[in-house]
């Protein structure tokens, strides 16, 4: 598994490609761990024969595993110094057992938010070059929070 | 049910959550996120977190308990969107009140004609009424009997 390095604020711009995280291929065993640590049981996820019944071909991911991964991403390059304030993710298309996710991401915006340096992550989850299977954003607050 | 737009604004009775370590380190064990922040207190007393918190996505585990007054299909319903706003950190055994509600109901002309879409919030504040995190889920509501393709049933 590759893993993404921490951003550092000094080093933020506009426009950066960010390293990427590429995870492990998703098991049908994952799948059932992840229905049970969030309570969606929905044996869509689960259940091949409920899943063809259907109409699907077998199994798909919960989409919030998907937006597990990029939050994944998101709370490993905030490391230390930022905090996660906003993170929100558009579900395009279906993961299956044995897609490999990529997470990607580029620094969109820079601002200040009460004082405090923000910056605004554009990010991609894809199952293959140019195959997305949502896409999302989430703003870093650099330093100690109070109360927003 | 269908949907329209005189249920913005409906939603449910309050119910406590409470997030609990145990269940976020067998959540993060799931997604396979190792991140310290939700376990090492040492490690998360350096951070801007100053303890340790949830996952970013772990408040999706506490939605599970709102009834809200309309009774919607859930095979009709796919999981379009999410979005996760925090106010301050989530702390590990605080009780937080949440609500849920619905917050927007609209049409979008899609590929196979218009497509609802329900967006429900659930409000998280904390004992002294200060709101910590809102769980903003963005749900597509599809015509009744239709074959699917693609996208997340919830």
């Amino acid at each position: 598994m590759k893993t993404a390095t921490v951003l550092e604020v000094k080093q933020l711009r506009e426009g950066a490609e960010l390293p990427i995280l590429e995870k492990p291929p998703v098991t049908r065993e994952q799948l059932v761990r992840y229905a049970n640590a969030s309570g969606d049981l929905n044996p869509l996820h689960t259940d091949d024969e409920f899943a063809k019944s259907i109409g699907m071909d077998g199994v798909i991911a919960h989409g919030m595993l998907i937006m597990g991964f990029l939050g994944q991403y998101v709370q490993q390059l905030a490391g230390k110094e930022a905090f996660v304030a906003d993170f929100s993710m558009r579900f395009a298309a279906v993961t299956r057992p044995g897609d490999v996710i990529t997470c990607r991401g580029t620094v969109a915006r820079l601002f200040e938010e009460n004082g405090k340096q923000a910056a605004e992550l554009q990010l991609t989850a894809e199952k293959a070059p140019g195959k997305p299977v949502g896409s999302g954003t989430a703003v870093l607050l650099f330093g100690r929070q109070e109360d927003r | 049910m269908d949907i329209d737009r005189s249920m913005i604004g409906l939603s449910s009775k309050p119910y406590t959550a409470v997030a609990e370590q145990e269940k976020a380190r067998r959540f993060a064990e799931a997604i396979g996120d190792p991140n310290p922040l939700y376990e090492d207190e040492s490690y998360a007393g350096q951070t801007v977190y100053g303890e340790t918190t949830v996952p970013p996505t772990f408040l999706i585990a506490l939605g599970n308990n709102a009834e809200l007054p309309i009774r919607l299909d859930v095979r009709r319903m796919l999981h379009g969107e999410q979005a996760f706003i925090y106010h301050r950190p989530v702390r590990f055994g605080e009780k937080l009140v949440c609500t849920m509600s619905v917050a927007d109901i609209y049409e979008k002309e899609g590929k196979s004609g218009a497509m609802q879409f329900l967006v429900l919030d659930t409000e998280m504040t904390d004992e002294n009424g200060q709101l910590v995190a809102v769980s903003k889920n963005t749900i597509v509501y599809r015509p009744a009997k239709k074959p699917e393709k693609g996208g997340e049933r919830n």
